[in-house]
């Protein structure tokens, strides 16, 4: 049910790229505030959904809403509500930090008299202060992904959607990329859409989740609630991880839809690039 | 449903140092938003070239030699019609256009790195129409452009091309390259559209530089071109623009109305054109 403190409502939510479904009646709510996690493998749909929410690919009318906008027929609207970070490190590395986060606030309309100000306080927010007048191409991962933090906070966003924030940084930094988000949601208030393969984060730090497989989602609570189920299920002392209930969910066998050439190339890039 | 608010929330904690990130900035609409995002496009293209300027020098080696070897050859040569006027002041004019439209050609070479970068799905989130994107990226090639040929137009004021300093006259060339830029940026930035790969895009922009240069009146006149290449002229954005240059910088005989009328229609269907297709890149 959509309500004034729905952040997202998808209801059956479908995209298709030619005969492949990439998203098969999705059905979703993320509530104001919340730090959602959208978890499943390469090809589960999840980015596909997330393009879906963010407005990059078009859905008909009436099946997204963002804040109670329709992303079929108020996209500007829409995107203004949104601090979005994709997948691959994105930030342009012939320019330096705070000239990063200044194309942001530049398009996000922040008037001249307080742009300087504002990017500051993004950079130093991600403790990037220090490092604000380096090329971005300098930076380690870690400090790109908080860059890209700093560039979808500068506009003060009410929705933060983060496409596998922490894929391919090391432990350290996938803890400090972490921080930062929560840093951010507590001191804001924000809601917090992520994807993510890495199952302990989303156990660490989502309040709910949903579990993807081949365009829908096949399970939906919190992290807790979901282990709990499982154990009920299956029975047993020990409480079952969030991947068993993955593993549960989604079976464990190879499967031929599990991302395409591109996704997997973008993902290995991205890798390599932070590793 | 579409009138929710976007009003500032409730925040549950309020560290020092965020108070500006809890505010969101109050939208621009209607007509004012084309021209910050053209200016938000030009000011990255201009940070970048203040951080490295390798490009600008590598890229006035090409004109340079053209000048240089094709054009004082050819003007001992006296081979090419010029009304009057050395070969080499001649030549100038088409190879400003040229170095312009080399940058811009391969603009959407440039868009498919930002495509995998991430970066333009990251710019497509924003409040940006696209066709305010594809503008902002046409205007930005245009200024890159207009550097470049300020460089080409002080190489040929050194090789002794005697140019025009009347401060309308070069506004007017500056406008002319703008505006082609503009459009073969917006031609590049469509075939990404349509191609959606670098390597594919890499070979189709070689394959019609070449045409459009040879195509043109950059290097002789229309007149003595066959039949069949005045038809590529007459069709050719490249041949208006140096037709533009020339009457503005030599104060040949120009027809500066339709040159900037064909240029100004060929941008706009440019961006037209490559802002329909922007949407293919974002899948």
């Amino acid at each position: 049910m959509t309500t004034d403190t729905t952040a997202v409502a998808c209801t059956g939510l479908s995209y298709s790229f030619g005969e492949t479904k990439a998203v098969d009646g999705l059905d979703l709510s993320v509530g104001e505030g919340e730090v959602f996690g959208l978890l499943g493998p390469n090809g589960a749909g999840k980015t596909t959904a997330i393009r879906c929410i963010t407005t990059l690919l078009p859905v008909p009318a009436g099946m997204v809403r963002v804040f109670g906008h329709d992303t079929g027929k108020d996209r500007m609207a829409v995107r203004r509500l949104l601090g979005y970070v994709p997948q691959q490190l994105s930030a342009d590395s012939g320019l330096t930090g705070r000239e990063n986060v200044e194309l942001f606030a530049r398009v996000f309309d922040v008037p001249r008299r307080e742009r300087a100000a504002r990017v500051a306080e993004a950079l130093e927010v991600v403790d990037l202060a220090d490092a604000a007048d380096r090329l971005a191409g300098t930076y380690s991962g870690g400090m790109v992904r908080r860059l890209e933090l700093a560039q979808a906070l500068v506009s003060a966003p009410r929705l933060l959607i983060l496409d596998e924030p922490t894929i391919g940084l090391d432990p350290i930094a996938r803890t400090g990329v972490w921080d930062q988000i929560n840093a951010v949601r507590e001191a804001t208030g924000m809601t917090v859409l992520v994807t993510t393969h890495y199952m302990d984060e989303a156990d660490q730090h989502c309040d709910r989740v949903g579990l993807m497989h081949r365009g829908r989602i096949r399970a939906l609570g919190t992290p807790t609630e979901l282990r709990r189920g499982l154990a009920e299920r299956q029975g047993g002392d020990a409480l079952p991880t969030l991947e068993d209930v993955f593993r549960d969910v989604a079976g464990s066998g190879l499967d031929d839809r599990s991302g395409g050439f591109r996704d997997v190339r973008s993902t290995r890039r991205t890798a390599n690039r932070v590793g | 449903m579409s009138e929710a608010p976007a009003a500032p929330r409730t925040v549950s904690a309020e560290p020092t140092g965020t108070s500006l990130l809890l505010t969101p900035p109050q939208p621009r609409s209607g007509w004012r938003l084309l021209p910050a995002r053209v200016v938000a496009m030009c000011a990255v293209e201009l940070q970048k070239l203040r951080h490295d300027r390798t490009e600008l020098y590598t890229r006035a080696i090409q004109p340079a030699l053209w000048l240089l070897i094709f054009g004082q050859t050819f003007t001992r040569i006296k081979a090419i019609p010029t009304g009057g006027i050395p070969y080499i002041d001649y030549l100038a004019p088409g190879i400003i256009a040229q170095s312009a439209m080399f940058i811009a050609i391969f603009y959407g070479i440039q868009i498919i790195w930002e495509r995998d970068a991430g970066i333009l799905n990251k710019l497509l989130v924003t409040p940006t129409p696209r066709s305010a994107l594809i503008t902002g990226k046409a205007f930005a090639a245009g200024v890159k452009s207009l550097i470049q040929a300020v460089v080409v137009i002080v190489i040929a004021a050194i090789l002794g091309v005697s140019l025009t300093w009347n401060p309308l006259k070069l506004l007017g060339v500056g406008l002319a390259v703008v505006l082609a830029s503009a459009f073969f940026s917006c031609l590049s930035m469509s075939i990404a559209g349509i191609v959606l790969s670098r390597d594919r895009l890499m070979g189709i922009g070689q394959a019609i530089t070449m045409p459009l240069f040879f195509g043109s009146n950059a290097l002789y006149p229309v007149a003595i071109m066959p039949g069949w290449l005045q038809v590529v002229s007459k069709i050719n954005p490249l041949s208006y623009q140096v037709d533009a240059l020339r009457g503005l910088l030599l104060g040949t005989p120009a027809h500066l109305g339709l040159d900037f009328g064909v240029l100004a229609v060929a941008a706009a269907l440019g961006i037209t054109a490559a802002s329909s297709l922007l949407g293919r890149l974002a899948r």
